[in-house]
């Protein structure tokens, strides 16, 4: 993933506000990297172009070799379904599905055959194989992030977001996902981009960026340590 | 860096996938989807029975067309049996009848009673087709042989006669047959219009009420034993009868007149109906509304995950196909059952038997309809969702969630189009569907209109001396997701229609009772023949009633004006002219001076001819001359009974025909028709009804051929036909009150989540159950004022508009009926707003929340 020169403003009551100012960095493709910084530091806005979810106002966004700006809204959700995978602070698993349905949704909508099995395979390996017919609100905190990375993981992705992964969870519930996180991320040889204002789970991760007040204050890679591995078969 | 251009981004819309999403999503909203739809339900129900009834109609005159005429061909002239007549009726069919028809009174020799009717003196064996349906069924028979009388049900039980008892008509007495239960063509109303009592042709004679100047009406039913075209019989003998003055029905004329005005009938009420659809799809497109705001983080979701504007925009529409088709079925399923009732409701309009059966087309119609329109409707919050960003899933808030979209201006658009387009289907033609849309529209808009400044005067000017109570009750109007702007305009609407019709039906019966207030006449004796004028003067002098002299009435009918005849007329479209001109009858006066009820404003008054040979000047009335472009000075050629008389427009009036006055479209002046035959007119005032009875008895007594009209007659036969009209009207904009109260139902329960929070909220910060529900009632309360005050108020606007420009009267606010109106629809509100709500009222905050939120 390529970031150049991105700036991201906002019109509102007349004034421009900027909210990111030409912020430039690569990620290699299987590296793991954090965005850290304060709150209204624009971590979560990053996320959101770095993802093609939100256009830049100024600069590109380069994503397996395909810069985000030319495309329009459909072409770029295409891209987030063929090369992405997301994990939310707030879950965001879909209420009226079940979990194995919202595991399946972003291999239904390639429309990929026989993907029940992968799916069950997945909650399979998160642990939640038994609750695979429950539906969100049936499911703890918890159960419902790891639904949600079964998800992100459901379309090999080459690039996972996961924003504020842990930010609606206890600390032991917390460290159960990280773990499981890091394992499946590992497994599959996916490159993740870490939103977080949590030092600790930053430090997981092989580099950090720093945001505030919109532009990157430092870039630093530092050593990974490895998280116990809860997995007991790779993706 | 990979060329942007050569990704192969996949171009299907994998349908299959978003069919299963869109069932998968609806798994918790089903009942709540249901809901949406519910107010469409009536809307495609009233539809589906009225088409249905109209299909059947249509089916049952198809089939019972020749009972209608009860002939092949029917012959009718306003002008007794010439040599030329008797010549073209006696080369027609093999068998043949006559019937002679008149107003006249009739008199029960038991009870004294008199009252204006119809008779028909018939001989033969008519109807050929169907029967005449008697109580005991051999009257129909047997009356014509002997000195006897078929009197109608309507009148039988007004004045508690049965068979066998004796009635005089003219100066015969005849003894009742039997009870008069139908004939063909009749109806129910036309029977409370004109009551009928059949006598033989054979006694006509007897009565004496066959006098030259009678306003007769001469029928001949023919019919052919052997199988004839009677359309080449009528366009052989066309022209004989029409410089007869003759008109003719046959079969097919009369099945073709009832189909049409029976589906003008359908049609109207099919506009009705259609009202109450519409507002259901207001209630339908706001709580879709709800519904999509509802689902805006699902939509980000699935967007995040891959999915295209398109397909999230796919997945809720076919969602709302589905409802919209459930929706329509069970709206059919309703109409069909209502449409079981609707024949006892239409009884007396209706001119055959109906069988009820199910008419698949309409169901079909209805379906299609619903599904439309559902669609239509639900398009435009439907659309937004196209516009949801995947950003909603980072920020819940994401400021660009609703954004101008110009496919609603496009969706607008259709609707407009759809509305106009199901107009111009039931009413066939341009202006009047233009005017019916630009109505509705216009009615929507103020409602919507006056529902927004409610909510900025509200919020502007709820004053904080208001105790919390009050204020939360009225903020609840104007706060966000609030259904102000859906419930006023729906039940507002609703109310609108209702008042309309019953201001209306108030208005027509209170101008007749107006305009015969105070001393005016109110009793009109006419038929009266010269001889007898001054003894039926000094009969009223002798029940102390004012007379001011009686007035001559001379028929006759136009033969030209300024040399233009009927057949010039029917061969040129452009003279302007109406078409009934040359073939009605005119009943004309002669006089030497205006009246009260007139006066001249073009030309100059002559009111009488001089000496003999100067030409005749005569004055018309002006809206009739200005329909039939008629100037002063154009020549005008009347046919007297036989005399042909040139006349030149001498003048036109301006007639005051509110007013109970002998009024005319054409009046002589004196010196001209004094030798004509005629008879006379005299209008008096009685004081009460027992005064009317009585001199009622003594003029039928003394002078059987006089006919004599009471405003308390008339006033009972509008009343009553105002009454089944009304009945149906209201019957029909019911559905729309109704389906007010199911948006208000729906937009309570919808609206539950919210509320709850709402609740749970003010409960935790230490509200009592007893000030929610005083904060409940009082938002309702306002809600069902505001609307029905609205309703009320376009219904007032409505009315006078229909008085001053149509009615041509003034029109005075009953105010009771507005009071209960306002109350009703208050109380009906707050009623179904409070049962609805009771739910979260009634329990625990934390039991709600356990089990909704």
């Amino acid at each position: 993933m390529n970031i150049k020169k991105v700036s991201k403003t906002y019109q509102s009551a007349g004034r421009t506000l900027t909210v990111l100012d030409d912020i430039n960095f690569f990620v290699e493709s299987g590296s793991t990297v954090s965005i850290v910084g304060p709150s209204g530091s624009g971590k979560t806005t990053l996320l959101g172009l770095c993802a093609g979810l939100d256009h830049s106002t100024s600069g590109t966004v380069e994503l397996q070799g395909i810069q985000l700006e030319n495309l329009n809204e459909d072409q770029r959700a295409q891209v987030r379904n063929q090369y992405i995978g997301f994990i939310f602070q707030n879950f965001q698993l879909l209420p009226t599905l079940t979990a194995l349905e919202n595991v399946m949704v972003p291999l239904e909508l390639r429309g990929e055959k026989n993907i029940k099995p992968r799916a069950l395979d997945l909650l399979d390996k998160v642990g939640l194989a038994d609750r695979s017919h429950h539906y969100p609100t049936q499911l703890s905190g918890g159960e419902q992030q790891r639904v949600s990375l079964a998800r992100a993981f459901s379309n090999k992705p080459r690039i996972l977001f996961a924003d504020e992964p842990t930010g609606n969870l206890d600390a032991e519930t917390s460290g159960k996902i990280v773990n499981l996180l890091f394992d499946l991320n590992k497994q599959a040889g996916t490159t993740l981009v870490l939103v977080t204002h949590d030092l600790d789970l930053a430090s997981k991760t092989g580099r950090i960026i720093r945001l505030k007040g919109g532009r990157v204050v430092a870039d630093e890679l530092i050593s990974i340590q490895n998280p116990v591995s809860s997995i007991q078969h790779p993706i | 860096m990979r060329d942007n251009g050569d990704l192969n981004f996949r171009k299907g819309l994998n349908f299959p996938w978003l069919i299963k999403m869109a069932w998968r999503d609806s798994r918790r909203n089903r009942p709540r989807l249901l809901l949406f739809v519910s107010s469409i339900i009536l809307g495609i129900g009233a539809l589906v029975a009225i088409n249905s009834l109209g299909h059947t109609l249509q089916q049952e005159i198809d089939r019972q067309a020749a009972n209608l005429l009860g002939a092949d061909l029917e012959l009718s002239s306003g002008k007794s049996i010439t040599p030329a007549i008797k010549k073209i009726v006696d080369s027609l069919g093999d068998r043949r009848t006559e019937q002679r028809s008149f107003s006249s009174m009739i008199y029960f020799l038991k009870s004294g009673q008199t009252r204006l009717i119809q008779v028909r003196a018939l001989n033969g064996e008519f109807p050929f087709y169907g029967e005449f349906e008697t109580t005991p069924s051999v009257a129909g028979r047997s009356f014509r042989n002997n000195q006897q009388a078929l009197v109608d049900q309507t009148l039988m039980l007004q004045y508690n006669a049965k068979p066998g008892d004796s009635i005089k008509i003219g100066s015969t007495s005849f003894a009742i047959a039997g009870i008069l239960r139908g004939a063909p063509g009749q109806t129910g109303l036309s029977a409370s219009v004109a009551p009928v009592v059949y006598i033989p042709l054979s006694y006509l004679a007897e009565t004496g009420l066959e006098q030259k100047g009678s306003r007769i009406n001469y029928k001949y039913f023919i019919k052919y034993d052997r199988p004839v075209d009677i359309n080449n019989v009528v366009d052989r003998i066309e022209s004989r009868l029409e410089a007869e003055g003759m008109d003719y029905d046959t079969v097919e004329s009369q099945k073709e007149d009832s189909i049409r005005s029976f589906s003008d009938v359908t049609r109207f009420l099919s506009l009705v109906a259609f009202v109450a659809l519409l507002l259901g799809c207001i209630g339908v497109a706001s709580a879709i509304h709800i519904y999509v705001k509802e689902k805006i983080n699902t939509i980000a979701v699935l967007r995040c995950l891959g999915a295209r504007a398109s397909q999230a925009f796919l997945i809720y529409l076919i969602q709302i196909t589905g409802i919209g088709f459930i929706g329509s079925v069970m709206g059919a399923l309703v109409g069909t059952i209502i449409q079981q009732f609707l024949p006892l409701l239409l009884k007396d309009f209706l001119p055959v038997k109906v069988t009820i059966a199910i008419s698949w087309v309409s169901i079909a119609q209805g379906l299609l309809l619903g599904i439309i329109i559902s669609i239509l409707f639900a398009l435009l919050p439907l659309v937004s969702i196209r516009k949801i960003s995947p950003l909603n899933t980072l920020r819940i808030s994401f400021e660009h969630t609703v954004i101008k979209d110009a496919a609603k201006g496009v969706i607008y658009g259709l609707i407009l189009l759809f509305i106009f387009t199901f107009t111009y289907m039931q009413l066939n033609g341009w202006k009047q569907s233009i005017v019916f849309t630009g109505s509705v529209v216009l009615a929507f808009l103020v409602l919507a209109g006056i529902a927004v400044f409610l909510m900025w005067l509200v919020r502007r000017f709820t004053p904080d001396s208001f105790s919390y109570l009050w204020r939360q009750g009225l903020a609840n109007l104007y706060r966000p997701n609030n259904q102000t702007n859906t419930l006023i305009v729906s039940i507002g609407l609703g109310t609108a229609l209702i008042s309309t019709v019953f201001f209306i039906q108030t208005l027509l019966l209170n101008r007749v009772t107006l305009s015969a207030s105070g001393n005016q006449p109110n009793m009109v004796l006419f038929d009266i023949q010269s001889d007898q004028q001054l003894r039926v003067m000094n009969l009223a002098k002798n029940f102390k009633l004012p007379v001011n002299g009686t007035v001559p009435i001379v028929n006759m009918r136009l033969e030209s004006v300024n040399d233009i005849t009927a057949g010039a007329l029917e061969k040129d479209s452009t003279i302007g002219m109406q078409s009934w001109i040359f073939s009605r009858e005119y009943r004309v006066t002669f006089r030497d001076s205006l009246i009260r009820s007139e006066k001249v404003t073009q030309g100059s008054w002559t009111g009488s001819r001089g000496v003999s040979s100067s030409p005749v000047y005569i004055s018309v009335e002006e809206r009739f001359a200005t329909r039939n472009h008629i100037a002063i000075g154009d020549t005008m050629v009347f046919n007297v009974q036989g005399t042909v008389l040139q006349t030149i427009v001498g003048s036109m009036r301006e007639v005051d025909w509110n007013r109970v006055q002998t009024n005319f479209l054409v009046v002589f002046p004196t010196g001209v028709l004094e030798k004509a035959p005629q008879f006379h007119v005299l209008m008096t005032h009685v004081p009460s009804v027992e005064v009317s009875a009585a001199f009622q008895q003594a003029v039928v007594k003394e002078f059987p051929n006089i006919s004599i009209i009471d405003l308390g007659l008339i006033l009972k036969v509008i009343d009553d036909i105002l009454d089944k009209v009304g009945f149906v009207i209201r019957f029909i904009a019911g559905f729309s009150i109704i389906t007010g109260l199911v948006v208000l139902i729906a937009s309570v329960l919808i609206s539950k989540y919210q509320r709850i929070q709402e609740s749970v909220l003010l409960r935790t910060l230490g509200a009592s159950r007893k000030q929610i529900f005083s904060i409940t009632a009082l938002e309702y309360f306002f809600l069902g004022a505001f609307a029905a005050a609205t309703g009320i108020i376009l219904a007032l606007a409505g009315s006078w508009a229909l008085g001053r420009f149509t009615f041509e009267t003034t029109f005075r606010p009953p105010l009771l009926p507005i009071v209960i109106v306002f109350l009703s629809i208050c109380a009906l509100t707050v009623f179904i707003g409070l049962v609805n709500s009771r739910f979260i009222v009634s329990k625990s905050p934390l039991e709600i929340l356990r089990q909704e939120v």
